[in-house]
């Protein structure tokens, strides 16, 4: 069929499924804009390009469909690179779809031109640079194929702008040929009878689940292996939600930020079970030392992260699709009791975590933020997402928040970008409308992205963005309390700002909660009411997360109070 | 300790530029690169010698596999591989000590590729040892310009790097 580029771009984003794109438009993207307006195609216009990249990265996490972009040349595409490197970190796949100035253009430092695939490279999974619209089906077609299979990534498409003008017959392509590159992630069963061998001679296993297992939408059979099992379990924070919260043996996420009982017991077992992860520095401690008294067993799609931060004992390379149903066949083969074997170890690693599970003081009127998660964790039904920004509520969030299955704790992990959770939650939203979701985030990452309040009045959005509002860079405070002679540089926030003020300009209701009663009183009414809300909760300055591992030591060198 | 990693690309604009930046942002030292065609039109191929213990060779590896464009890795070492490099050196030599230092290149099986009334150029192949032999016996004559090329190896015998990728894909090793 005859059509234009832009057209034929549109077209072949129907065929990969895509029913919503986040854009801003630009001088040459403009006739694909053309193309959208006439189409009726669904664009989320946000307020920043930023915005835009997060919202797809929120929409995907939360649905693991693919989410896709769109920006214009220049400054638009590079506006995209913090939500790109953002995705990348944490294997979020998404299509990034930039204007390029046009063919003949390119290079010769024409206006708005940079260059996004030189600048991409290092932060997606691969990038296509587009001058032909011949190329232009069959670009689209392998990268949402890279983008969605093996372990997922960003994928960046950069189309020079006369593409999308000139005439192509159009077809989309059944098959790809990509030579270098395959979805066949199926390893070697062997690998997995090793590891059986293992468990059986094991006294004291544990499992430390990654964010694998939500990418892979194996948290069910990872369950199963929990039942039969029955031993201490712990996850990274990128694995909240993948382990029932009130499993019996669930000793909360493990880290710098962590359960007490969870990094006690990794350094106390003797054969640990990491699946799906890539052993993040603020997951290991000082990595010389992390479970020094256990063998250690990988289960890992990306070859390349086995080996990469940890030396391994038992690797079990391949898609967990392939290796956990399998593994749970060959346990439940087992003649030997699991459950009555490690359950004296459970026991005991549930007791040490008892003696510091994750907790605050209260202090009479004040509002404790782990009150205050707590309190809004208890108000949400089970199939509540929780998105997060980046610092101190991030972390209690993490600590206090009981997300019940996987993809409903969407969290900047990896590259801890501050400005995520706005967006991020508004894509949630839009991709599960009959979820609630919920934003916790904080006086300073707020202010990153804090035009898409404007894009979450203008589509009747309805997220509860609850600010956990300390008047400082929280983490930063807490650092410079810490190891820096409470020097708190550049960390203050003042008291003139006024989110509510903020949040009504914008078209959304705000709230100000200052006193412990009003978590009674108040909140519940806020949470169940239906149009996004910003409620602007007051909480203590100098409140420290804790447990914390401090950079370079070990694990079980928390500090506690 | 060194080693000769053979990387057979996609030929492609910005491959190269690929390939070196994962290195460059990884840390990973490269001792010399080169590229060139093969016998496909299709493939490029760039032989980056590198240094480095065996895990971090495995990630090394482990990483370029990972990019779309990398079709094969073949790792080579100098008992089952030929590599070769070339090195060109301009010496000053005139009517005085021209016929010296021609005996010392002939010792080196180094070729004159250019003669001035002033100087000479010599192109030298084979390994290190050799190379850095040869350039010091010149030095005192007076070394001008020496520039030398990447390394570039091949297996010996029958095996070619396609068979590592055929191998890859068939025990669905080519994670991403």
């Amino acid at each position: 069929m005859k059509m234009n580029g832009a057209q034929a771009l549109l077209e072949s984003l129907k065929s990969e499924g895509v029913d919503l794109v986040f854009g801003y438009p630009g001088g040459v993207v403009l006739k694909l804009y053309d193309e959208i307006y006439k189409m009726k195609f669904p664009n989320i216009l946000t307020g920043h390009e930023q915005g835009a990249v997060h919202a797809a990265d929120g929409y995907a996490r939360a649905t693991g469909k693919i989410g896709v972009v769109i920006a214009t040349s220049g400054p638009g595409a590079a506006n995209l690179i913090t939500g790109i490197a953002t995705a990348n970190m944490d294997s979020v796949p998404l299509v990034c779809i930039t204007g390029q100035v046009a063919s003949h253009a390119i290079g010769k430092d024409s206006f708005q031109e940079v260059d996004v695939c030189g600048i991409t490279a290092p932060i997606t999974k691969h990038n296509y640079l587009v001058k032909d619209v011949a190329e232009l089906p069959r670009v689209v077609k392998e990268a949402f194929y890279i983008a969605r299979t093996g372990r997922p990534a960003p994928v960046c498409i950069d189309i020079a702008a006369n593409v999308f003008n000139t005439e192509i017959d159009y077809e989309y392509p059944a098959e790809i040929n990509l030579r270098g590159y395959t979805d066949k992630n199926i390893g070697d069963e062997n690998s997995i009878d090793a590891v059986i061998q293992a468990v059986e001679n094991s006294a004291r296993p544990m499992i430390f689940i990654g964010g694998g297992v939500v990418i892979s939408e194996t948290a069910n059979v990872l369950r199963e292996i929990l039942n039969k099992l029955d031993c201490p379990c712990t996850t990274t924070l990128m694995g909240l939600g993948c382990i029932e919260p009130e499993r019996n043996g669930y000793l909360g996420f493990a880290g710098m930020h962590g359960s007490y009982g969870a990094n006690m017991a990794i350094q106390n077992c003797d054969l640990l079970i990491c699946i799906g992860m890539r052993f993040s520095d603020r997951v290991t401690g000082r990595v010389a030392d992390f479970a020094p008294n256990a063998k250690i067993v990988h289960f890992e799609i990306d070859a390349a992260e086995v080996n990469k931060n940890v030396q391994v004992d038992y690797k079990v390379l391949g898609d967990l699709k392939w290796s956990l149903p399998i593994f749970r066949d060959k346990l439940n083969a087992s003649k030997i009791n699991f459950a009555e074997k490690f359950d004296a170890w459970k026991n005991q690693a549930v007791e040490v975590g008892n003696e510091h599970p994750f907790s605050y003081k209260t202090n009479g009127d004040v509002i404790k933020p782990g009150a205050l998660i707590t309190k809004i964790s208890d108000l949400c039904d089970e199939n509540t997402i929780a998105v997060t920004d980046v610092g101190q509520h991030q972390m209690w969030a993490a600590q206090f928040f009981k997300a019940k299955a996987p993809r409903q704790f969407l969290t900047s992990g990896g590259l801890g970008t501050m400005g995520f959770g706005l967006p991020a939650a508004m894509g949630a939203k839009l991709a599960c409308p009959n979820k609630k979701v919920v934003l916790f985030t904080g006086d300073g990452s707020i202010m990153m992205n804090i035009q898409e309040l404007a894009t979450i009045a203008d589509h009747d959005i309805d997220v509860k963005i609850v600010i956990v509002h300390n008047f400082i860079l929280g983490m930063v405070g807490q650092w410079q309390r810490l190891f820096y002679s409470h020097h708190y540089s550049a960390s203050e926030l003042n008291l003139k700002r006024d989110f509510i003020k903020i949040a009504e300009a914008m078209g959304v209701r705000g709230y100000r909660l200052t006193k412990a009663e009003e978590l009674e009183t108040k909140l519940p009414e806020i949470l169940n009411s239906s149009g996004a809300a910003v409620i602007d909760v007051y909480v203590p300055q100098d409140e420290n997360v804790i447990p914390m591992v401090p950079g370079g030591k070990r694990l079980d060198q928390m500090v506690l109070s | 300790m060194k080693h000769v990693l053979s990387v057979y690309v996609e030929n492609q604009p910005g491959v190269l530029v690929r390939v070196a930046s994962m290195f460059s942002r990884r840390e990973f030292n490269i001792d010399s690169l080169s590229v060139g065609v093969t016998q496909s039109p299709e493939f490029s191929r760039i032989t980056v010698v590198v240094h480095g213990d065996g895990n971090l060779i495995d990630q090394m590896i482990k990483q370029l596999e990972k990019m779309p464009i990398v079709r094969a890795v073949q790792r080579l070492d100098s008992a089952t591989a030929v590599t070769r490099g070339m090195t060109m050196v301009k010496v000053s030599a005139d009517d005085n000590n021209r016929l010296d230092v021609l005996k010392m290149a002939e010792l080196f099986r180094a070729h004159v590729v250019d003669v001035q009334p002033t100087t000479l150029i010599f192109e030298i192949t084979g390994d290190d040892e050799k190379v850095t032999a040869f350039t010091r016996l010149l030095a005192p004559y007076g070394i001008l310009e020496v520039i030398r090329t990447g390394l570039i190896a091949l297996e010996r015998g029958e095996n070619t790097i396609n068979d590592y990728h055929q191998e890859r894909e068939y025990y669905g090793k080519n994670l991403l």
